[in-house]
């Protein structure tokens, strides 16, 4: 066990020191793609943190939309500061969530799924109706975040690397606690829920406030990543936040793994890297995705966070079958 | 005054009437049972009690208290725990992983205390898992507490399911046919055990029971529903001898 830690902290030492010399080594177009690939981290480990209690929310995607909305219209009608902006974005999103949650908690697996997506394509639908959203042409111009001490110093964050760097850190401190929810007894008892939720229930956990806990937490952090794809993109629409987008969200999940922190980010990694080499296909992409996931789906079922246990069981199999023969 | 006491309790699902008026009082540290037929109400009146369902109509008074249609958490707060008649264990966890998840309530560390206080954390769940290795004793199944819980023999698993529920610290012990597939003995050692947690730890019990020598033997009195309505109440012998029981289980 204490192996184990010791390897992922080592490893994630190396993953952020590759991501802090990336800009140094990449040319301006993968820095917008790995902006994008953190921001897209945030996503799936907060989407991932939702799943441990059993719900799968479709509405995920929208409440990103959420933050990314009210990031996006507090920078431009009130110039609030990014560090303001950020936290109240994560916030509203969060309040709307437990708007949402009002019906959705009353609903478990399947209905939940497909609940959540209603529920989500209801808030997403209400930003083309509403005019303070901008209709289907979204809110254009959002400039872009700068930090100021007044009189001490101001940071620019509109060059791609300062805020390549900004996310980076963004991305780090927020998967830094989701990482630690994820070792707290509070995760152990997200699992149970998912797995026996009645034994749960009947030793006196409130398996109702439970969820909405993981649910909050999740959307949280979904709408912080909303707040940094808003100030990236410099524009945001009702579009982007698709089911298309949720579909993808859920194809790096099932591709990576959900039943530990790792596995949604291997899945956004590997697509990350292959994605791009998959650009070749054009507008065939959609189908290399889907035969992915199928692949996935038959050949690795718990994900790409099993291959290692997978491979190493099958070693241990190919030279217990050649000892044998030797005897 | 009674532990447990119930007022013109009533279920409805639809049409069909699961549990039918049902008057009854439970006395501290009496060992209760339920019989009845197949489909008479049995686990439903367990539901409503132990807060899993809500009553249509009536009242569950607890200590005095009224705790009718209370959240479940809450009325295990208040000393009420149940177990279930189908096996219900985290499987990949051990017997002891599974005890410890009946500690929750008992873990008292403050929603912040669970990220930073991990020293404070640590003491306390090693103070939880001797708690925990106690009561696998208790109930006569320490051997196995590393074993994953989905892996144990049946007549364990059962077992195990009586002392996760007792992790909770309940006055009053809901157990829903605890010896469900078990052999004679197993089923004997499993009633002793009963016992013993009403002598030694003062609990009530309330048990549903298909093993009628079980029942007979074990319990103080007896209570016995048919198609929802309680039809006869007293001790083994009262019971065993009325007509209205006899003809619920082998028909006119």
């Amino acid at each position: 066990m204490g192996n184990n830690i010791t390897r992922i902290i080592l490893g994630l030492a190396a993953l952020i020191t590759l991501l802090v010399l990336l800009p140094f080594i990449f040319s301006r177009y993968y820095l917008d793609l790995s902006i994008v690939f953190l921001i897209n981290l945030i996503l799936a480990v907060s989407f991932r943190l939702i799943s441990t209690t059993g719900d799968f929310s479709l509405a995920h995607v929208p409440l990103m939309g959420m933050g990314a909305y009210t990031g996006a219209l507090l920078t431009k009608n009130f110039s609030l500061p990014f560090f303001v902006t950020l936290p109240l974005a994560g916030l509203i999103a969060t309040l709307v969530g437990l708007v949402m949650l009002y019906p959705l908690i009353r609903m478990k697996e399947f209905a939940f799924f497909i609940g959540s997506y209603a529920i989500g394509e209801a808030l997403r639908l209400s930003w083309i109706r509403l005019s303070i959203f901008g209709g289907h042409r979204g809110i254009s111009n959002i400039s872009s975040p700068t930090i100021s001490i007044p009189g001490l110093f101001t940071a620019d964050f509109s060059e791609v690397v300062p805020y390549y760097f900004l996310t980076l850190a963004v991305t780090i401190v927020s998967l830094l606690c989701m990482y630690l929810l994820d070792r707290s007894r509070i995760t152990e008892i997200f699992k149970a829920i998912h797995d026996e939720p009645e034994l749960v229930k009947s030793v006196g956990v409130n398996t109702t406030g439970y969820r909405i806990l993981a649910f909050e937490v999740g959307t949280f952090f979904a709408g912080i990543s909303g707040v940094l794809l808003a100030h990236h993109m410099g524009h945001i629409d009702p579009h982007q936040f698709e089911l298309t987008t949720g579909l993808y969200l859920l194809i790096w999940i099932v591709v990576g793994g959900y039943a530990t922190f790792l596995g949604p980010i291997i899945g956004v990694t590997f697509f990350a890297v292959f994605g791009e080499w998959m650009r070749v296909f054009g507008a065939w992409m959609p189908l290399v995705y889907g035969c992915i996931l199928v692949v996935a789906l038959l050949f690795l079922p718990d994900g790409l966070e099993s291959l290692p246990r997978r491979l190493s069981y099958l070693f241990n199999k190919i030279r217990d079958s050649h000892r044998t023969i030797r005897v | 005054m009674s532990l447990l006491k119930l007022k013109g309790l009533r279920k409805e699902f639809g049409g069909l009437v699961a549990v039918n008026d049902i008057d009854l009082e439970l006395e501290e540290g009496e060992i209760r049972g339920l019989i009845g037929p197949n489909g008479s109400g049995k686990t439903t009146l367990f539901n409503l009690i132990s807060g899993f369902l809500t009553p249509t109509t009536g009242k569950v008074i607890w200590e005095g208290q009224n705790i009718t249609g209370k959240p479940v958490h809450r009325i295990v707060r208040k000393g009420i725990t149940r177990t279930f008649q189908l096996t219900k264990l985290l499987k990949n966890k051990t017997a002891l992983e599974n005890v410890v998840i009946g500690r929750h309530l008992h873990v008292g560390i403050g929603f912040w205390g669970q990220f930073f206080g991990a020293a404070a954390m640590d003491e306390k769940m090693s103070r939880i898992k001797d708690k925990a290795l106690g009561l696998l004793e208790l109930i006569g199944i320490e051997n196995v507490k590393d074993e994953p819980a989905g892996s144990l023999p049946h007549g364990y698993q059962r077992a195990l399911n009586i002392a996760i529920a007792l992790a909770t610290e309940p006055k009053l012990l809901l157990l829903d046919e605890p010896t469900t597939g078990m052999n004679p003995v197993e089923t004997d050692k499993l009633m002793q055990k009963i016992k013993m947690l009403r002598d030694e730890r003062g609990i009530t019990i309330f048990l549903v029971e298909h093993d009628m020598k079980a029942v007979m033997n074990n319990c103080d009195k007896i209570t016995v529903m048919s198609f929802g309505v309680k039809i006869a109440e007293g001790s083994p012998e009262e019971v065993s001898s009325k007509e209205e029981v006899i003809e619920a289980y082998l028909g006119r």
